[in-house]
C-alpha cells in the first residue's frame, strides 16, 4: 500500500501495536536542555533506574544561558535560580554519563540549532526533546516532536513512548515565491491559512517547489513552527539537499557506512499515490513578506496590510480574541503594519539563528545605520560554531558596525529566561517563533518576522518592506 | 500519581481562545529543578497586578479584581472550562503542574493542543474535548449559577450538569487505565522490555548507524 513520509517513519519504529490502539514507538534520538529535564532525571533517580541507551541522548544548556560573558562558564550566570537550573543539568549528565556541550564548549547552543548542525539528527530518526520546537529536526526527513517531562524520563528509561498515530497532512506551496521571500514568510503565512489549531492532531508534510527550492537550514525554519500551526511534528522529504546538508558532520553515519545509511534513506518520501487526511495548498507566488499583529501566530498579515479590524469578524468568539490582541498590542484597527514603529528588534531563537539567518539579516544591515528609536537590536547565534561561522565571514563587524549588538548562543529573548527581555509596552520586530501575552517579557508586545525583515524594521525604526528599503 | 475516577467539583470558566503555557505558567518560574509549588504562580500574569519573580512571597502580590479565579464564588474551583486550542504553544509539563498544585483536576474545553492534552494524563488532570455548543452553554449555566458544579464520571466517560443533563466524552482507552489506576507508565514499558530488545537486534541490522 502507498505510504506518506510519515507512515514510513512510523512504521519503522513500532516495537509493539497494543490491542487499545497505541503502540510503544522506538526513540532515536533524545536531545536534553536544562529547563524540562531536571524532574525527569529526579524521576529516574528515585525510582534507581538508569538510561536504557546513554549514546541516544545529547545535552546542552540553552534556555538560561546569558548571552555575554559565557567564557566564565556556569559560575558567570548571575540570577542564581538560572544558574542552579544549569548546573543541575551538568551534574544530572555527568552523574548518568550523558554526552553535554556544557557553557564554556563551542558546540554548544539552542538545542534544536545543535543537533542537525552536529548530524546528531539524521534522515530517518525519531527524535524528542522536552520542547515543542523539536519539530525543526523534521526538515532532515525525521520524525521529530516535543514531549512533556514526564515523557522525557519515559523515553531515558526505556528508549521507546507510547503514541498513538497522528491523522497526515499535506501542505503544499506551489510554484516560486518572488525575491525577498523567505522561509519564515512562507511558514507564517501557511499558520495565517491553517489557524494555530489547524494541524492539531496531524503529522504535517511540507511539500511543493517553494519548500524543496529552500536550503535544509530553510526547511528547518518551517518545521520548527509546525507546531504553531498545531501540529507536534513537521517534516520534509528527503532529497540530494538534505544528503549533501548531513554528510561529514560529527554524529553523522561513518564512511563505512555511509553508503547504505544513503541508500535506506531514498525511501524517505511520500509515496506518489499516497493518501492525505488533509491537504492544504499554497500559492507560492502569492506570499508577501509577513508581520504578526497579534497575540497568536495565526493573527499575520502581509508587509503592506493594514492592522485587520475586529468589527469586520462575524465570529464572536473570533471578535472578541482580536480586541484583546489590540489592546495587549497597543494597536489601532485599521493602522499600516509599515507604519508602527519598534523598541528592540531580537534576530535569534531556534527558527531564525542558523547562518543564513545571520546572513541574510547582514545583508540588510550592511552600510546602513540601526534607526535612532531603536534602543536594542539584538542578533543572537544559535551555537557557538554558528557564532564562529559568522564571525570568519566577518558578519559580526558588520553588524556591530551598524549598530547591531552580537552577542553569545542561546535562546536569549525568544522567551525571555535570561537577563535578555522586552520591558512592559516594549515593541519587538523578532525573528522567534512566539508572540503570545509576555512570551518575550511581561508586558512585551511582539511581532514576529523574518531575518531580512527585522534588520529591514530596526534600520527603519519601524515595519519596512525588505524589497523596497533605500 | 493521583487516581482520577469521579469528581463532583466547582466550576471556573476562562472565557477565551488559544490559552497558550506561557499564559498558564511564565517563563521564569520554569527554572525551578522542582515538580511541585506552581500553584501560586498559575496564571501569574492575568492574576496579579505586579510582574511575579520565583522566590516571591505570593499571598503579599496584589490581586488583579477583574481575573476570573479572583472571585470569591469560583475559589476550590477543580473544574476549569476553556475554549478552543487550550495549551497551545511550549510542551512545559509545568502547565499541568502548576493546574494540578492549584486544585484543578480536570479542564475541559471545545479543543486542547496535543503535547498539552498527552501531559496532563502524565499528571492525574482529565482533559475533556466538548462541542463547542455544549461548552457555549456551560459557560452561560457556569456564570449565571453561583457555586456551578459538575459531575465528571471517568468510568462511564459522562459530563453531568446539576440538572442532570448529561455529556459523553471520548478518552483513550489506554489513557483512561492509567489514570483509573493512577499507573505510572513507565512501569508498563518495561514490562515489554523483550520487545524493545528485539526491535533494537532488527534495527542494528538494517540502520547500524543509529546505535
Amino acid at each position: 500500500m502507498a505510504k506518506t513520509l510519515y507512515d514510513k517513519l512510523w512504521d519503522a519504529h513500532v516495537v509493539r501495536q497494543n490491542d487499545d490502539g497505541s503502540s510503544l514507538i522506538y526513540i532515536d534520538r533524545q536531545l536534553v536542555h536544562e529547563v524540562t529535564s531536571p524532574q525527569a532525571f529526579e524521576g529516574l533517580r528515585l525510582a534507581g533506574r538508569k538510561p536504557w541507551r546513554v549514546d541516544a541522548n545529547l545535552a546542552t544548556p540553552d534556555h538560561n544561558v546569558p548571552t555575554t560573558g559565557q567564557a566564565a562558564g556556569v559560575a558567570g550566570i548571575t540570577d542564581p535560580v538560572s544558574r542552579l537550573q544549569v548546573e543541575t543539568l551538568d551534574s544530572n549528565c555527568d552523574e548518568f554519563g550523558i554526552t553535554e556541550f556544557k557553557m564554556n564548549d563551542p558546540r554548544q547552543g539552542i538545542v534544536h540549532v545543535v543537533g542537525p548542525e552536529q548530524g546528531a539528527t539524521l534522515p530517518g530518526m525519531t527524535v524528542v526533546c522536552g520542547d515543542s520546537h523539536t519539530s525543526t529536526h523534521g526538515a532532515l526527513g525525521a520524525l521529530a516532536h516535543g514531549i512533556g517531562t514526564s515523557e522525557v524520563e519515559h523515553v531515558m528509561a526505556t528508549q521507546c513512548l507510547i503514541q498513538k498515530k497522528s491523522r497526515n497532512m499535506l501542505v503544499r506551496v506551489n510554484g516560486k515565491v518572488g525575491p525577498g521571500v523567505d522561509a519564515k514568510d512562507i511558514v507564517l503565512a501557511i499558520i495565517g491559512k491553517t489557524g494555530t489549531a489547524g494541524g492539531t492532531g496531524y503529522a504535517i508534510e511540507f511539500a511543493g517547489e517553494a519548500i524543496t527550492d529552500l536550503s535544509v537550514e530553510g526547511r528547518m525554519t518551517v518545521c520548527n513552527m509546525a507546531i504553531e500551526a498545531g501540529a507536534r511534528a513537521g517534516m520534509v522529504a528527503v532529497d540530494d539537499k538534505t544528503i549533501d546538508y548531513v554528510k561529514g558532520r560529527p554524529y553523522a553515519p561513518s564512511a563505512d557506512q555511509w553508503d547504505a545509511a544513503v541508500a535506506n534513506w531514498a525511501d524517505l518520501h511520500s509515496d506518489d499515490d499516497a493518501r492525505f487526511d488533509v491537504v492544504i495548498e499554497l500559492n507560492a507566488a502569492e506570499i508577501q513578506p509577513q508581520v504578526t499583529w497579534g497575540t497568536s501566530p495565526e493573527m499575520v498579515v502581509a508587509i503592506g496590510d493594514k492592522v485587520p479590524d475586529p468589527d469586520a469578524e462575524t465570529d464572536a468568539v473570533k471578535r472578541i480574541g482580536m480586541e484583546k490582541a489590540l489592546a495587549y498590542m497597543g494597536l489601532e484597527a485599521n493602522t499600516p503594519i509599515n507604519e508602527i514603529a519598534v523598541d528592540k528588534v531580537f534576530i535569534g531563537s531556534c527558527t531564525n539563528s542558523r547562518i543564513e539567518d545571520m546572513r541574510a539579516a547582514a545583508a540588510v544591515a550592511k552600510g546602513r545605520k540601526v534607526a535612532d528609536n531603536v534602543m536594542l537590536a539584538l542578533v543572537v547565534p544559535g551555537s557557538g560554531l554558528v557564532k564562529r561561522q559568522a564571525e570568519a565571514e566577518g558578519l559580526d563587524k558588520i553588524f556591530v558596525a551598524a549598530g547591531f549588538e552580537w552577542r553569545e548562543p542561546g535562546c536569549s529573548m525568544c522567551l525571555a529566561m535570561n537577563a535578555d527581555r522586552l520591558e512592559p509596552g516594549e515593541r519587538c520586530a523578532s525573528t522567534s517563533n512566539r508572540n503570545f501575552e509576555g512570551r518575550q517579557g511581561q508586558g512585551g508586545r511582539t511581532h514576529l518576522v523574518g531575518p531580512a525583515m527585522a534588520a529591514a524594521a530596526a534600520i527603519a525604526g519601524h515595519f519596512a518592506d525588505v524589497r523596497e528599503l533605500d | 500519581m493521583k487516581k482520577f475516577i469521579t469528581l463532583n467539583g466547582l466550576v471556573a470558566p476562562l472565557d477565551r481562545p488559544n490559552v497558550d503555557t506561557d499564559a498558564i505558567i511564565p517563563k521564569q518560574f520554569l527554572k525551578s529543578i522542582k515538580r511541585s509549588g506552581f500553584g501560586p504562580n498559575l496564571f501569574d500574569e492575568w492574576r496579579y497586578l505586579d510582574q511575579g519573580e520565583p522566590g516571591v512571597d505570593n499571598s503579599k502580590r496584589p490581586l488583579n479584581p477583574d481575573f476570573v479565579l479572583n472571585q470569591g464564588r469560583y475559589q476550590g474551583a477543580q473544574v476549569l472550562l476553556g475554549r478552543d486550542n487550550f495549551g497551545c504553544g511550549s510542551s512545559r509539563e509545568h502547565a499541568p503542574w502548576a493546574l494540578e498544585d492549584y486544585g484543578f483536576r480536570c479542564v475541559i474545553a471545545s479543543g486542547f493542543a496535543d503535547i498539552f492534552y498527552n501531559n496532563c494524563f502524565k499528571n492525574g488532570i482529565l482533559p475533556i474535548v466538548l462541542g463547542a455548543a455544549i461548552i457555549e452553554q456551560l459557560f452561560k449555566e457556569t456564570e449565571a449559577n453561583e457555586g456551578y458544579s459538575l459531575n465528571v464520571d471517568l468510568p462511564e466517560q459522562k459530563v453531568a450538569t446539576p440538572a442532570g443533563e448529561s455529556f459523553a466524552f471520548e478518552v483513550d482507552e489506554f489513557r483512561k487505565y492509567c489514570l483509573l489506576n493512577g499507573l505510572d507508565d513507565i512501569g508498563l514499558t518495561l514490562q515489554r522490555v523483550d520487545d524493545i530488545k528485539i526491535y533494537e537486534q532488527k534495527r542494528k541490522v538494517e540502520a547500524p548507524w543509529l546505535f
